[in-house]
């Protein structure tokens, strides 16, 4: 008996610290980000370990003033709001389809979705970019960024609808099919409402996906359609020497994304333990 | 109200075929109920009706119109489902209401059909309660009033009971009959709850296998099973089957005519214990069942077969005795062995 008490003891102690230790890690260079965007580019440089010093604004009056943060904001809000709709619009269909009518292909058109994230986004990068300068003439518009970002977010958004949806009791669906509700009916009335919490947490998780990709919406903008990722790509400087600066932006460019994710916490969960009725 | 017929009807799912060619009529107002070992096509059989299955082969017609090509909603059937299939976003009133409202019926006939349905089925306390407040029993009920509201033609059961704990599943078995006597409306009702069968049908549907072994009212099932399956399905206990060599005496001097390979079927409550002169079995003793109103005593035979006999006293004899049977020659079902 007394073996156990001291284990558990142990693992009172073991296990929180542990816990504590690797949350630190995590979030050490968040903190560390934030703190620099509050020093001056001199501070920001000096290779002490720096917690102490005089606070400044200057870095983000700088981004707002010279750097047109509001732009590039304004972009990724309109470009991941309307990503976001534009996969649910088709991914909520689509899921539907394969969850309640399956065919026999409908695995292999599951793992087909999910196949096409296995090609590295480097390899069309050429042609994506030569297509859409030369022939579609659609180069740095909203609408390019657009169709990109739910084109690479389509696949996970139908692999979590159709989580979703699978998980609704098919009698469910067969009880309103014999009620006489027609198929938009059926969405509007039954799907939808009993897979809300899923629906919401797959659009928050599109949008995030959205508002944090880099690696498309740094080389198919210039300037028009430019996003935070832009933003923070253009204040990079190799040499280290706007520290401060790049802090900032980088800041500025999550919290939004933060902020969203802390308010919608609590709605997910609730969302989410709203369970069928079996 | 309507009459039901189905004819050669098959299913398949991609090369298994589950329902081999059935043909059923049922009539107007009829209670039936279809019962069978688990796997043999029952819930299929009811959703081919009700239209949630696509029809391989053969026709199934409801009324005067054949229903092959009709949408379920269209079809004049209501189903209830087993584990109820409430709609868990809505309040009882709305899941009562859900079909009428997508039919877009005016909200006072809406209004006055909810109401009676559930004042039939005591429910009318619960209308605003969601379906995850209410117990087993009382969802039950609501599914039974989202069926009856709509007035169909003829209502489907499957395993209505099958989730409800012993003594709820007598009591609505009840109301299930009452209801029937009520709205005279034709029900079909699956369960492989021989019980539940023999106490609601007009007629009996025995499945096996995607067949139909035998269709017959209750007592013409008890009393004329046409084959061991049939025999042995319905009744409880079960029907002892008893090959020639472990009879006491020649088979055909037991039943007239009787082949050497044929088998006997006598149910428990028809075995008679007498002297080993008179007998037609005997048995050694085993174990007793008291059930209190009568008892199992349960023997067996020389070649190790068990078999149940249901008297109405403890036989006095110590375990290991050899007990003598024998009954009266109509409770004899002489059955050849395929
Ligand atoms: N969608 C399906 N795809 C393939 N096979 C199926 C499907 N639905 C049912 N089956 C098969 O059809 C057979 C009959 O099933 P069914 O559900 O009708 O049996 P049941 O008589 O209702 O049994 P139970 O008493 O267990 O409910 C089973 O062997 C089952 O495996
Ligand atoms: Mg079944």
């Amino acid at each position: 008996m007394a073996i156990v008490a001291q284990t558990s003891n142990l693992g009172k102690i073991f296990w929180p610290a542990l816990a504590w230790l690797i949350s630190i890690i995590f979030f050490f260079p968040i903190f560390w980000m934030v703190l620099t965007s509050f020093k001056t580019d001199a501070d920001a440089v000096k290779p002490e370990f720096l917690i102490f010093f005089k606070p400044t604004l200057e870095n983000y009056f700088n981004m707002t003033d010279n750097y047109d943060y509001w732009r590039f904001a304004i972009n990724s809000t309109i470009t991941s709001i309307f990503a976001t709709l534009f996969s649910l619009f088709v991914g909520v269909p689509a899921s539907y389809v394969m969850a309640f009518n399956p065919t026999k292909n409908t695995k292999n058109i599951l793992i087909w979705m999910l196949s096409t994230k296995m090609l590295p986004a480097a390899a069309v990068l050429y042609p994506m970019t030569f297509i859409t300068k030369n022939f579609l003439n659609i180069y740095d518009t909203h609408f390019l960024i657009i169709l990109v970002l739910c084109l690479i977010n389509l696949p996970i958004v139908i692999w979590m609808l159709f989580t979703y949806f699978k998980e609704i009791p098919k009698e469910i669906i067969e009880a309103s099919r014999m009620d006489g509700v027609n198929t938009w009916g059926e969405l509007k009335e039954i799907i939808i409402p009993l897979a809300w919490g899923g629906l919401a947490s797959t659009a928050l998780l599109c949008f995030i996906f959205c508002w944090n990709e880099a690696y498309w919406t740094v080389r198919l903008t210039t300037n028009e359609a430019a996003t935070l990722s832009k933003l923070i790509e253009g204040n990079r400087a190799p040499e280290g020497l706007f520290f401060g600066r790049l802090s900032a932006v980088s800041s500025a460019a999550v919290a939004p994304i933060v902020i969203l994710g802390w308010f919608c916490q609590r709605q997910l969960v609730k969302g989410l333990t709203f369970g069928a009725v079996k | 109200m309507a009459k039901l017929k189905i004819k050669n009807l098959k299913k398949s799912y991609e090369n298994e075929q589950i329902i081999h060619g059935v043909n059923l009529e049922i009539k107007d107002g009829e209670f039936v109920v279809f019962v069978g070992p688990s796997g043999c096509g029952k819930s299929t059989l009811l959703r081919l009706i009700a239209g949630l299955e696509e029809i391989t082969e053969g026709e199934i017609s409801i009324g005067d119109k054949v229903v092959n090509e009709i949408a379920p909603s269209k079809r004049g059937v209501a189903m209830v489902f087993q584990n109820y299939a409430l709609y868990p976003h809505m309040n009882v009133y709305k899941n009562m209401s859900f079909a009428l409202r997508q039919a877009r019926m005016n909200k006072d006939e809406i209004n006055r059909r909810v109401k009676n349905a559930a004042e039939i089925l005591q429910i009318s306390d619960f209308l605003l309660k969601t379906p995850r407040s209410l117990s087993g029993g009382q969802r039950q009920r609501v599914a039974i009033g989202r069926a009856i509201v709509r007035e169909p033609d003829v209502f489907l059961f499957d395993e209505p009971l099958s989730n409800l704990d012993a003594a709820l599943r007598v009591n609505t078995r009840l109301e299930i009959a009452r209801l029937h006597k009520r709205l005279g409306t034709t029900m079909i009702y699956v369960t492989h709850d021989q019980v539940e069968a023999m106490t609601l049908a007009d007629k009996i549907v025995v499945l096996n296998n995607g067949k139909i072994e035998q269709i017959g009212s209750p007592i013409e099932l008890y009393e004329n099973p046409l084959n061991m399956f049939v025999a042995g399905f319905i009744g409880s206990p079960k029907m002892n089957f008893l090959n020639s060599k472990t009879l006491t005496k020649n088979i055909s001097t037991i039943v007239k005519g009787a082949k050497r390979e044929d088998i006997i079927g006598i149910r428990p409550e028809h075995l008679l214990k007498t002297t080993y002169t008179k007998s037609i079995i005997s048995a050694r003793l085993d174990l007793i069942e008291n059930l209190g109103e009568n008892v199992l005593v349960h023997m067996i035979l020389n070649n190790d077969d068990q078999i149940i006999a249901k008297m109405n006293t403890a036989p006095k004899e110590p375990i290991g005795t050899k007990l003598h049977f024998t009954a009266n020659i109509k409770n004899l079902h002489l059955f050849n062995k395929k």
